[in-house]
């Protein structure tokens, strides 16, 4: 009988590299690529799908009417409000958590792994119903209304606009912060337990033996999860989307262009939108490759000739990217 | 891309004794219970009691929505449930779901794995470059392609059908699935393909008979993730469905709250956020050890 693959079967190495690695990249070039390109070509006209009769070219108007208009620096300021408040949170609250777990017993880390992933597993959607319903006042019980009567007027956390905000980077903050945490754990774990002992026969504080000790050690993945983190919380469509539905100016700016795409059909504003939400992306992705791409230490940086520096630092932004994929 | 060191096999390692006033070999349980003092199991249970919180709300909803001021619900009952699995747009919902998200996984490994091969064992050229463009479309934000993916599938026919939805989350799980497993695939030993050569094999027949086989923890942990992303996602299912043909459960959960904010059924859409959840949590009770070494994975560099 003959193989299926009798044609695989007789390539060389080489030629094998190629021919599994093409459908992956003929793919992210149709899905990926093309669209955004064909985005920004459609962003330069006056497109309706409900008036396709009335197409034109006309350069960065879309731009200029949307960088001019109110609606989009509030969207602006929603979407980089809630990216700065979450990711801060996210991460000192993971980082405690690690802490936390770090110092527990072996014996415990079944019911906490479990415990840990529920949050990383629930879908956003749900994630963002059961905070919108945590947060208003009919569906919650006595203790935690009166807790929110402290922070919101007639504790209607949703009503709102910063606090409509505020419960979003909490809702946010409950699915991702325990993802940080493991990221974090998996380095803590990786610090050689003398290190703390000898710095402790030094006489340095617990303090000192954290700032110089285990930040260092963390830095890495630190680096990692923060940046990728504000990537992810700067593209944030869903939960704004169920929380709050847009209400008290809390549309982000992805949810901005959805109106104009998906609902307005209004391709020509609604591609210039996801364009700019786009480089706003690509602006922090940048600052993280310089970041990042410096980050292999130092010393031997004068030495290695040109091509293998460049080479490494692809190689530890790859890296890094890598590591992020689930974050 | 150095090969990564993390804790592999188990995730969780036993924690190195981080007070260092600790000097025992190897203390009993009940010496390191009393070692911890109050707080580490005072924090733990923290912990464990917040990751929970929101979603036994959800379940504590889904039994008696009427909150009333009280924590624990007044009457246990599953009639939401029932209602529920009585609902056709959500059963239908759901079904979508689970072929969406399992042809999603299933295609995803099949690319993905080949090419994970290519870069992780094979001489690519400039596979650093591949691999830097692979990830990087993982950064994309969605909405900046949902536009062009609306047109396009409008004009192919693919717009509300399900096929429409597996194409670009196929496209989003590749990254991960690329990355997490060329770097199983770089971690097996060298030798293996020498000696699948010396029997004469073909770097192909090297490929499907000896290495697929010993990375298949590697590709069953992709495939693990690569699901739990699909199911979550809400972007693409809710700008390229329409109708209960193609429509997503994430999709469908969010329109039944839409429409009329008065009069919305807490109790019903909890139970179904429940049962929308139910998959993923066996999974992860089930797989735990294996999510978090996936997770971890090249999470520390050694």
């Amino acid at each position: 009988m003959r193989s299926p693959f009798a044609v695989l079967d007789r390539l060389d190495e080489r030629r094998l590299g190629l021919v599994l690695v093409i459908p992956a990249i003929v793919l992210m070039l149709i899905v990926a690529a093309y669209p955004v390109l064909s985005a920004v070509w459609m962003s330069l006209h006056r497109y309706n799908v409900k008036v396709p009769q009335d197409y034109a070219f006309i350069g960065f108007s879309n731009y200029a009417r949307i960088l001019a208009s109110r609606t989009w620096w509030t969207a602006m300021e929603t979407t980089v409000g809630f990216a700065v408040l979450s990711v801060t949170c996210e991460f000192f609250l993971g980082l405690v958590m690690a802490l936390v777990m770090n110092r527990a017993l072996g014996k415990a880390t079944g019911a906490v792994r479990v415990a840990v992933l529920v949050p990383w597993a629930t879908i956003t959607v749900v994630t963002a119903l059961a905070w919108k319903w945590i947060f208003t006042p009919t569906f919650t019980f006595g203790a935690l209304n009166w807790v929110m009567g402290l922070f919101a007027e007639e504790s209607c956390v949703l009503c709102g606009r910063w606090t409509s905000i505020l419960a979003m980077v909490f809702a946010d903050t409950w699915k991702t912060a325990p993802f940080i945490a493991l990221l974090l754990l998996a380095g803590l774990q990786s610090i050689d337990g003398e290190m703390y002992e000898a710095a402790d026969v030094d006489g340095a504080s617990k303090w000192t033996q954290f700032t110089r000790i285990t930040v260092p050690a963390l830095k890495p993945a630190i680096l990692v999860a923060l940046l990728f983190r504000s990537l992810d919380s700067l593209r944030m469509f869903d939960l704004a989307y169920v929380m709050t539905n847009g209400a008290n100016d809390t549309k982000t700016t992805s949810m901005l262009s959805y109106d104009y795409l998906i609902r307005r059909l209004d391709m020509g504003v609604g591609s210039a939108m996801s364009v700019l939400v786009f480089v706003t992306v690509l602006i922090v992705a940048f600052i993280f490759v310089r970041v990042l791409g410096a980050a292999p230490e130092g010393a031997d940086k004068v030495k290695k000739p040109k091509r293998a520096r460049r080479s490494a630092e692809l190689e530890s932004v790859t890296d890094a990217m890598g590591r992020a994929q689930i974050a | 891309m150095t090969a990564a060191a993390a804790p592999r096999p188990g995730g969780f390692a036993l924690p190195t004794p981080s007070a260092p006033t600790v000097h025992r070999g190897n203390p009993s349980f009940l010496a390191r219970v009393r070692d911890l003092g109050i707080w580490t199991p005072f924090g733990i249970g923290v912990l464990i009691a917040y990751c929970l919180f929101p979603f036994l709300w959800l379940v504590r909803l889904s039994m008696d929505p009427a909150a009333n001021g009280a924590f624990f619900p007044s009457k246990f009952s599953l009639d939401n449930y029932a209602s529920v699995l009585k609902n056709g747009e959500f059963m239908h919902a759901f079904l979508n779901s689970v072929i969406i998200a399992g042809s999603a996984t299933v295609v995803a490994m099949a690319i993905g794995g080949a090419a994970a091969y290519a870069l992780g064992r094979l001489p690519v050229p400039g596979k650093q470059y591949i691999m830097f463009g692979v990830l990087a479309v993982s950064m994309f934000p969605g909405i900046s392609i949902v536009g062009p993916i609306f047109e396009l599938w409008r004009t192919l026919g693919l717009y509300d059908t399900k096929t429409g939805l597996v194409i670009p989350n196929v496209t989003f799980a590749l990254p991960m699935g690329i990355w997490i497993m060329s770097s199983f695939f770089r971690d097996l030993p060298r030798d293996l393909e020498h000696a699948a050569y010396m029997d004469g094999a073909t770097p192909f027949q090297a490929f499907r008979k000896v290495m697929l086989p010993l990375a298949a923890p590697g590709v069953f942990t992709s495939a693990i993730l690569v699901f739990i992303n699909t199911w979550n996602e809400f972007l693409l299912g809710n700008s390229l469905s329409a109708t209960t043909h193609s429509m997503p459960v994430t999709a469908a959960i969010s329109n039944f709250q839409g429409e009329n904010t008065l009069e919305i059924p807490v109790g019903p859409i909890s139970a179904a956020s429940v049962m929308v959840m139910l998959p993923l949590v066996a999974m992860v009770l089930v797989f735990q050890r294996r999510i978090v070494a996936g997770l971890t994975a090249g999470g520390v560099k050694g």
